[in-house]
């Protein structure tokens, strides 16, 4: 019988290695993974590649990450926010190496990596600097930049609610990077609020097929608003 | 004669231009203030770029869930019709030219329609981008809000821009406190004056050639 269970979210990440690749999902907090974030930062592991929309907020989860000095490098849209404080430290003392990406480049990196395509031509950031060094092709008389896809060993999501075989769904805004980075990682693990059995996802209502999605660990149903139900 | 308008005045101008039916993204900032504004006999539905169609109000009391937040981070409502997706499907909602007009701020705009709204180019700025250069070359139509002038005087609406730019020829249309300006093929048409300036004075005090719309 398949079972992506893992006991909790330390076992979940116990095998991350130094300078591994790790993705991690949420925008701002909405679907960030604090337990898995949290137990990666017990765990230890140091060097690491981050991949995520921001860079940490407060000092807490990603932040908490990153004020440990685990992070060597981070490849993300929006690092610099009012509670960025932790980041913008690290990055002016030249401590941590940013790849700044647009948004929407970022979103389809990681999903052209999930989906086998090597690279792709966008528009998007065409004679901007961050579109400089890259290779441009003027496609049916619009300019585009070339992007790589972009993978990782890990991805750290957080979904709604999922099953032993790694089908998930999402809650509302919290959805945003954790289907595609699920499926760009070797190794995606979910956390989510609640383990249901086989049968119970309606098939229809599955957003991430459990293909994707390596380990799954339950840790609490604890909603962002408790006056909400789903 | 009335004044220039204010920054509410600004965000309701823009509001009357967004049709029935339309497919708005309105950035942060400035632009959020043109929900406060648009017509309700108007069906206008709001896409926040970080995964969701049918963005309702700002959330207050029972209503916030931090699982429901718009691109500022900030809670807020779904509307019934709303529908959630990721943000591949999102940006490619922008790109793939499916959603009519994005509104959004501005530290300078050309002539040309060149936007610079990202980054200040300061040495000491930590750069973030965000869905900035996405917004900017994937809707269909992009209204900038702005206030025409710097605190220092400094014109907004420029021939060339200094600051980083965000995306190149993208801008249709620049909605300020004095004047909205339509920029087409080399030439910036005056719309609408709000100010106490004339034409004459508004191209002294811009440095621009401007032309007024032609009489119907």
């Amino acid at each position: 019988m398949i079972s992506k269970i893992a006991e909790s979210a330390t076992v979940a990440v116990q095998d991350i290695p130094d300078g591994a690749t790790v993705m991690v999902g949420g925008f701002g907090t909405a679907g960030q993974p604090v337990e898995l974030i949290d137990a990666l930062l017990e765990q230890g592991a140091r060097d690491l590649v981050i991949v995520n929309n921001n860079a940490g907020n407060g000092k807490t989860g990603l932040a908490a990450l990153l004020g440990a000095r685990r992070v060597r490098k981070i490849i993300c849209s929006f690092p610099r926010q009012s509670d960025s404080q932790i980041f913008d430290g690290l990055y002016r003392a030249g401590e941590l190496e940013l790849e700044l990406v647009p948004q929407g480049t970022l979103a389809e990196r990681i999903r052209a990596g999930g989906a086998g395509i090597a690279g792709f031509f966008t528009p998007t950031a065409f004679g901007t600097t961050l579109a400089q060094g890259k290779e441009t092709r003027r496609i049916n008389g619009r300019d585009h930049v070339l992007e790589d896809a972009l993978n990782a060993d890990y991805a750290l999501i957080k979904a709604h609610h999922g099953d032993r075989l790694g089908n998930l769904i999402y809650r509302k805004t919290a959805r945003n990077f954790g289907p595609l980075m699920a499926s760009a990682a070797t190794t995606a693990v979910a956390q989510v609020s609640k383990i249901v059995g086989v049968g119970e996802l309606d098939p229809e209502a599955v957003v991430t097929p459990g293909i994707f999605v390596e380990r799954i660990v339950e840790v609490g149903g604890k909603l962002p608003s408790a006056t909400r139900g789903v | 004669m009335k004044g220039a308008l204010s920054r509410d005045g600004m965000a309701s101008r823009v509001a009357q231009d967004i049709p029935e039916g339309a497919y708005v993204n309105l950035g942060i900032g400035l632009p959020t203030k043109v929900s406060n504004f648009l017509p309700s006999d108007r069906e206008i539905i709001l896409h926040t770029e970080n995964g969701m169609l049918g963005m309702g109000p700002v959330a207050t009391g029972d209503e916030i869930d931090f699982d429901l937040v718009n691109a500022g981070k900030i809670p807020v409502t779904e509307l019934p019709g709303a529908s959630y997706f990721h943000q591949a499907d999102s940006f490619g909602m922008m790109r793939g030219g499916h959603l009519d007009i994005c509104v959004l701020g501005a530290f300078q705009v050309s002539t040309s329609g060149d936007l610079a709204n990202w980054h200040t180019g300061g040495e000491d700025a930590i750069p973030a981008v965000g869905g900035a250069m996405d917004l900017a070359i994937g809707a269909k139509q992009v209204f900038v809000i702005m206030e025409l002038f710097t605190r220092d005087g400094h014109c907004k609406l420029v021939e060339d821009c200094t600051y980083p730019l965000t995306g190149i020829g993208c801008v249709n249309t620049v909605y300020t406190d004095h004047a909205v300006f339509d920029l087409g093929e080399k030439r910036v048409v005056v719309r609408e004056l709000f100010g106490e300036f004339t034409l004459e004075q508004l191209e002294e005090k811009t440095g621009l050639r401007l032309q007024f719309e032609s009489v119907r």
